[in-house]
């Protein structure tokens, strides 16, 4: 029986949502070339976190006491080890931060390729078909590779696993070569704090790269003034040092799920839609009619910001 | 201190464009320095300024066309530039990690840099793993998604911020020679001035072949074949507004009312 290994993804006691995921994905899979699906879950609290992970249609849970929280060294040699042992077909991990912080070395290590941020995956049992994207969302592709693979999976493509499963739940004691572990994690610090809180809002008005100049968001600040709401963007504009950090909606800020969220001038990169696409009504403002955002919107404007939005402002004066 | 930068041209695509066979027509296409890189470039210009890093070289796999590009990143301050590129590359799809961080790997064992500063990914094809896998290659350390870099590099440590997800950030110390990959956002990218755009032109670009860097272009393939290319099915049924801003503004501003937004 040939095995398909899905590494978890927690943090700071917490296994991550994607991980439930992680499962579904690696259980398709593993139906796909007629394999075991095995997991692993390394450092922090495994025994709860393997519980936690016993879902339909896992085979095996291995965990892995060793450590606290995430270090990339002890990630890429155990999921080697393990790979190795059980020869496994795929490696799967969650596309996060983490995950592209290992997974590329555990491919260098097991001499396979990388296939990152797939978005569907399937496989004849020696190719393997995956789809992922390109050029910021506009055109999706699907690329293919034979033999062994070390797979990464966007979060929020595949459903959750659900329910009790019977797998097997045993201790992997990995050989850690301790010098060469040379990255160490010394905290964690909380930055998106203040005394706006996005998250609470039910209007956001968001305004992404189409608003070209700092001086521009005045318009921003109007509109939102006007509608009562709360202003909120995506990422660039808080790169660009415009608005504070808790301003910004997305993966690596905050996931907001108001009544409307109006995006203007957002193209509406995946790292941001994954932080407002269970806003209740999405609004596009946008002159790119192939943009993104307009995928997941309910109604759009595609027309020019800086007439829309002061025509709009002055609906409401 | 030496550093090293990959530079990537990325592949840019205009607003409306055609799909011909597994590629974008080219009439739809242009070129530019990878976005992420502007901000690596940056951090490493900052790190020479403050006496920290005696040279700083860009390497870029690409053809000629792409030496624009790589002026336009000597322009704002690295010292030269590698262009790798060969006859056997042509056909090759460099959708594959594997390979393009083979070519680097083999540059920065002729180079030997102390730290080496890549994007986290570049905007065309987004796959986020070339740093982590170079790094492996040759044996230094890494960390991935950087968003701050302490500007001492006491007990050859660099201490970094890695961005993680909901707004937290991971503080980790990096053992050197490293790799790290920088995220947008670490600082504030530079225009180039005239002088850096005329002084650019005079910096070395030493152009370099498989062969030069000891690489066996026999055998050399892609792992990955791209097989298909098609526009994403939307996935909701978007109502699409007509009209001029002010029609538009007001069909937005009635369902605004309808929802209950400022009443």
């Amino acid at each position: 029986m040939s095995a398909v290994l899905a590494v978890a993804d927690h943090r700071r006691g917490e296994l991550r949502d994607v991980s439930y995921e992680l499962l579904t994905a690696g259980r398709a899979l593993a139906d796909d070339v007629g394999a075991d699906l095995h997991v692993a879950v390394i450092s922090g609290t495994v025994d709860d976190f393997a519980a936690k992970l016993d879902r339909d249609g896992v085979d095996a849970v291995h965990t892995v006491d060793y450590g606290e929280e995430f270090d990339h060294g002890v990630y890429t040699q155990t999921t080697v080890q393990l790979a190795t042992e059980l020869e496994a077909q795929y490696v799967l991990t969650p596309n996060s931060v983490n995950g592209l912080d290992y997974a590329p070395a555990v491919a260098s290590r097991l001499d396979v390729p990388i296939v990152t941020d797939t978005v569907a995956l399937e496989s004849d049992g020696d190719e393997l078909r995956a789809t992922r994207e390109m050029y910021g969302g506009k055109v999706e592709t699907t690329v293919s590779l034979s033999g062994p693979a070390v797979v990464t999976i966007r979060g929020a493509e595949w459903p959750a696993a659900e329910g009790t499963g019977d797998a097997t739940i045993e201790a992997f004691d990995p050989d850690i070569d301790e010098d060469a572990l040379g990255a160490t994690v010394t905290g964690f610090e909380e930055v998106a704090g203040g005394d706006v809180d996005i998250s609470d809002a039910d209007v956001l008005v968001s305004v992404g790269r189409g608003i070209d100049e700092e001086e521009n968001l005045e318009l921003i600040h109007e509109l939102a003034d006007a509608l009562e709401a709360t202003v909120s963007s995506s990422r660039p504009i808080v790169d660009s040092g415009w608005l504070p950090k808790n301003r910004q909606v997305g993966q690596s800020g905050k996931v907001v799920t108001p009544d409307v969220y109006i995006a203007i001038g957002i193209s509406g990169a995946v790292q941001h839609v994954a932080g407002m696409k269970g806003s209740e009504t999405i609004v596009a403002i946008n002159t790119d009619p192939n943009a993104p955002i307009m995928d997941i919107a309910d109604y759009a404007i595609q027309d020019d910001l800086f007439d829309v939005v002061p025509a709009l402002t002055e609906q409401f004066q | 201190m030496k550093i090293l930068v990959p530079v990537t041209e990325v592949t840019t695509v205009e607003d409306e464009f055609e799909i011909e066979g597994t590629a974008i027509a080219d009439r739809y296409l242009g070129a530019d320095l990878n976005e992420w890189d502007e901000y690596a470039i940056e951090e490493a210009v900052q790190l020479q300024e403050a006496g920290l890093a005696d040279e700083i070289v860009t390497v870029t796999i690409g053809p000629d066309d792409c030496e624009q590009t790589i002026r336009q990143a000597l322009a704002k301050g690295p010292d030269r530039a590698i262009r790798v590129w060969d006859d056997a590359l042509a056909d090759v799809d460099l959708l594959d990690v594997g390979l393009k961080s083979q070519i680097l790997a083999a540059v920065v064992d002729a180079e030997e840099p102390d730290l080496v500063l890549s994007g986290v990914q570049s905007g065309d094809d987004s796959f986020g793993a070339t740093g982590v896998t170079l790094a492996d290659a040759v044996g230094y350390e890494w960390a991935a998604v950087v968003n701050h870099l302490a500007h001492d590099f006491d007990d050859d440590t660099a201490s970094v911020r890695r961005e993680l997800e909901g707004g937290v950030e991971e503080l980790t110390d990096v053992e050197l020679p490293a790799v790290l990959t920088i995220q947008t956002g670490i600082n504030e990218p530079r225009y180039a001035s005239l002088r850096g755009i005329r002084q650019a032109q005079r910096k070395p670009l030493e152009v370099q072949d498989l062969a030069d860097l000891g690489i066996d272009a026999d055998g050399l393939e892609s792992a990955l074949t791209l097989e298909e290319m098609a526009e994403p099915e939307s996935e909701t049924d978007v109502t699409v507004w007509e009209g001029d801003a002010d029609e538009t503004a007001a069909e937005l501003a009635d369902l605004l009312r309808e929802k209950g937004v400022a009443q």
